[in-house]
């Protein structure tokens, strides 16, 4: 039994790492494949007026002289101790670029993912209450809206009804971290993790909608009913205890996803999240920048599909058993 | 004599349909003494379940009462309010469903879920709740409650949880237990057992019992009164004893008829000796158990042979072995140890392409006519498919076999347009059978294919497979629990227990003068076996 277990752990960490591996290739490859290095990001068009001595001085300053897999394997081997490389914009290392911004977009993150699922969940059990019923038209259409209208709108919507009509712009002065000053930082935070939060609610809200559908179809349900376990009881306990799962996967999904950086609300908002970082790193073609931000990102993905998956053995005892 | 319990009057229940409202119970009326069990007997559609969620109104959402009442206690519950009857399900109606695999809620602790029919009623919480659940644990016949309260229901056997349901049922000490084919998806044994405790269970509280079953011996052998529906309408009700012996309605009449009992007279007749065609000898199969490191034998030192147009079955309950075996046969797995030789050739030798060659000659049909039909293929196409699999005929030669196939199975060829959907459970299986008889195969492997049906379906489609037997010379390996039918088809019979072939005999030797122990067991088990209908 122990060596069972012991070999699945194995195996759930080489394949984390594979994964892992295999997204440090494709950003490395991707990045390369691009026209243009550092060198003509920095310059622009004068790069073209530089020697070829001065080229080749440059490009050993940076490491681009090196063969490819020397680069990689040298950049991957320096992750492993902490270097995550240097960004000559903004004169910081990649790894402190990270601390900083990581625990930004983390917030905003989980901001979001709580409203998301605040609106989401209630929303899809009253849906799914009477299916069909003018009820269940609302939160499809909520569902609908949050689905189709694009972020870019509903923020910049957003932030002109806001700072034009009721003079309320928190992120017009510099950012403030969670630390420094937290009113100023929730205030800061709520428009952006509203925005995110409404987009994100939508396929929380057609999942559970369906799992409570389904659920409720169920025999146990009506056994439950027939037991005399009042209505409200029966919802929380039976059918949405029932539903979690699926909307657990739906959670973990788009919390992965938002901790990827959702790139235009923190431009929008200017929030200098991890999203931000990787965006101007691309710009710059800050090359280690990249790699190791999207590198980072992968990893945090990778944990909270470890996490989804420890909740899932929380919620239900057969996935305990197997 | 007091007041009846529960009194029925005159209630008619519509389905809301795209269309129109469809009545599915007409006018039925009925009464229930306290302490009485009444049984309501009919084929599946007849209306008896929904019947009896009228009474507790747990109809699916679009069903509705629309005329009668239900008088419980001198209370009419059809026109009760939902809070009232939160307050008497459980309470003055307890109910025991059927399917014990789905009606148990997997994520909470069977303990909890029986603690919980007590907890909504005020009549225990915490510890004593504990206590009592124990208690009913214990009374229902679950070993080491003490341990089992904690468990999940995925811990638990298939009559385990109905066990636990039963106790669920009657936490509350109901009047009315409400039991719906409380056993019809437990094996035979294991279905005595669990009636002998509900029924001495109901005794001691004085809970009248509603038996809604589609099983008529054991509606008699359990119920005071029985009342048969066909439907949506009772047609006869009386005491049990003369239900059975003097049928008044046509429908009764042929209930009865179809009722395979052990005394009935198998289908088709034996003829003079022929040639094996299918040898097994000394088979055995051994699985892995997932992530224990540990084997299960699933079948062990298992012979017989199936001679040229003839039916064997094998009998057993289920994890007996018998589809294991079945599925060795089909050779859709590998077996452990042994040898299966199918006219003469080693099953094991086949390379790829021998094995497509020899899957040609040996068809299966399933237990579940729903699920083994592409809901997407219209009957002709899955009638066809393995004929396409093959590359069999034209596309147009195709379609004229399927034609002809339909007519065989005595279905309209009109029906080849039709999806499975719109098929009956009879109609279906039907199909399974053109399907399976569609490259003309010489032994058919049969597991549980009629058990999934009503009585009267059932014995239309063993009297269409003995009709195919005489006419195509088929070969039949019959897999089934039920020993009543296997006696209606079989020419030899072999009883599997625990993977192992515990007696094998001719059809008379073993339902006349079975030698092993299992085998009575097995035969004492069947409802109705005293009743020689």
């Amino acid at each position: 039994m122990r060596a069972v277990v012991r070999n699945r752990v194995v195996r759930r960490v080489a394949g984390t790492l594979g994964t892992l591996f295999g997204v440090a290739v494709f950003v490395f490859v991707m990045l390369r494949a691009i026209p243009g290095d550092q060198i003509t990001a920095g310059l622009g068009t004068e790069a073209a007026a530089l020697t070829p001595a001065q080229r080749a001085a440059l490009e050993h300053y940076y490491g681009l002289d090196q063969p490819l897999v020397t680069q990689f394997f040298s950049w991957l081997g320096n992750m492993f101790t902490g270097n995550f490389g240097y960004s000559a914009r903004n004169q910081q290392s990649v790894l402190d670029l990270t601390v900083q911004s990581l625990p930004v977009t983390f917030e905003l993150a989980v901001l979001s993912i709580v409203l998301a699922l605040l609106i989401g969940v209630p929303l899809g059990m009253v849906s799914a209450s009477k299916a069909g019923a003018p009820r269940d038209a609302v939160g499809q259409a909520v569902s609908l809206a949050g689905l189709s209208i694009p972020a870019f709108l509903l923020a910049t919507t957003l932030l002109s009804i806001s700072a034009a009509s009721f003079g309320f712009n928190p992120n017009g002065q510099g950012f403030a971290t969670l630390l420094e000053d937290p009113l100023l930082n929730l205030q800061q935070m709520v428009l952006p993790a509203l925005v995110l939060g409404f987009g994100i609610a939508a396929p929380i809200l057609r999942t559970t909608r369906a799992a409570v559908l389904e659920v409720r179809s169920h025999d146990f349900v009506r056994t439950a009913r027939a037991k005399g376990v009042p209505e409200r009881r029966l919802q929380v306990r039976h059918v949405l205890g029932n539903a979690l799962v699926p909307i657990v996967t739906m959670t973990g999904l788009q919390f992965g996803y938002l901790l990827g950086g959702a790139v235009v609300v923190e431009q929008i908002f200017s929030v200098p999240g991890i999203g931000r970082q990787v965006l101007l790193g691309i710009q710059q073609k800050e090359y280690a920048v990249v790699q190791s931000t999207v590198l980072v990102i992968a990893l945090a993905f990778v944990l909270v599909n470890l996490l989804t998956d420890v909740l899932y053995r929380i919620i239900d005892p057969r996935v305990r058993a197997s | 004599m007091n007041s009846p319990l529960l009194e029925i009057g005159d209630l008619s229940v519509a389905f809301r349909t795209r269309k129109q409202d469809v009545t599915v119970v007409k006018n039925v009326s009925m009464e229930i003494m306290p302490g009485q069990t009444v049984a309501v007997v009919g084929e599946s559609g007849s209306g008896k379940s929904t019947t009896a969620a009228a009474v507790n109104r747990l109809l699916p959402d679009n069903g509705r009462i629309t005329s009668g009442r239900v008088v419980f206690e001198g209370r009419d519950l059809a026109t009760a309010s939902e809070r009232e009857m939160t307050a008497i399900r459980g309470a003055g109606i307890g109910l025991v469903p059927q399917d014990p695999m789905s009606n148990l809620n997997p994520l909470m602790r069977i303990g909890d879920q029986i603690a919980e029919a007590l907890e909504v009623h005020g009549v225990a919480a915490g510890k004593a709740a504990r206590a009592r659940v124990l208690e009913l644990l214990d009374m229902v016949g679950i070993p080491d409650p003490a341990r089992r309260i904690g468990q999940y229901p995925h811990e638990f056997s298939g009559g385990m949880r109905q066990r636990a349901l039963i106790a669920m049922g009657l936490a509350c000490r109901p009047r009315l237990l409400i039991a719906d084919e409380p056993t019809s998806a437990l094996d035979v044994t294991v279905q005595r057992r669990i009636l002998d405790q509900l029924a001495q269970l109901t005794a001691e509280m004085g809970t009248a019992v509603f038996l809604i079953t589609h099983d008529l011996a054991l509606a008699a052998e359990r119920a005071d009164v029985v009342a048969v529906m066909y439907q949506g309408e009772i047609v006869e009700t009386g005491p049990a004893a003369r239900i059975l012996t003097e049928p008044e309605h046509e429908y009764t009449r042929r209930l009865l008829r179809a009722v395979p009992s052990l005394s009935s007279a198998r289908v088709a007749r034996p003829e003079p000796a022929t040639p094996d065609l299918v040898v097994v000898d000394g088979l055995r199969k051994v699985f892995p158990i997932r992530g224990t490191g540990e084997e299960l034998t699933a079948v062990d030192a298992v012979s017989f042979t199936i001679p040229r147009g003839r039916t064997v079955s094998i009998v057993g309950e289920s994890g007996s072995g018998k589809s294991t075996t079945a599925n060795l046969l089909l050779g859709l797995d590998d077996a452990t140890a042994g040898s299966i030789r199918f006219d003469g050739t080693d099953l094991a030798g086949l390379g790829r392409r021998e094995l497509f060659a020899f899957r040609r000659r040996v068809q299966p049909v399933f237990q579940n006519p729903y699920a083994s039909l592409d809901p997407r293929y219209t009957v002709e196409k899955s009638i066809i498919e393995p004929l396409r699999v093959h590359g069999v005929g034209t596309a147009s030669e195709r379609r004229r076999s399927a034609a002809e196939l339909l007519e065989k199975v005595s279905l309209p060829a009109s029906l080849g347009e039709r999806l499975p959907h719109e098929l009956s459970g009879g109609q279906r299986q039907r199909v399974a059978i053109a399907r399976a008889l569609a490259l003309s195969p010489e032994l058919v492997v049969l597991d549980e294919a009629v058990s999934a049906l009503d009585v009267i379906v059932q014995a239309q489609i063993l009297e269409l497979l003995a009709e195919l037997q005489r006419e195509l010379g088929l070969s039949y390996l019959f897999i089934s629990h039920d020993l009543a039918v296997v006696r209606m088809i079989s020419d030899a019979v072999h009883v599997m227990r625990g993977g192992r072939i515990v007696e094998s005999g001719t059809t008379d030797e073993i339902f006349d003068d079975p030698a092993d122990d299992y085998t009575r067991e097995l035969l004492a088990a069947i409802p109705g076996a005293q009743w020689t209908v």
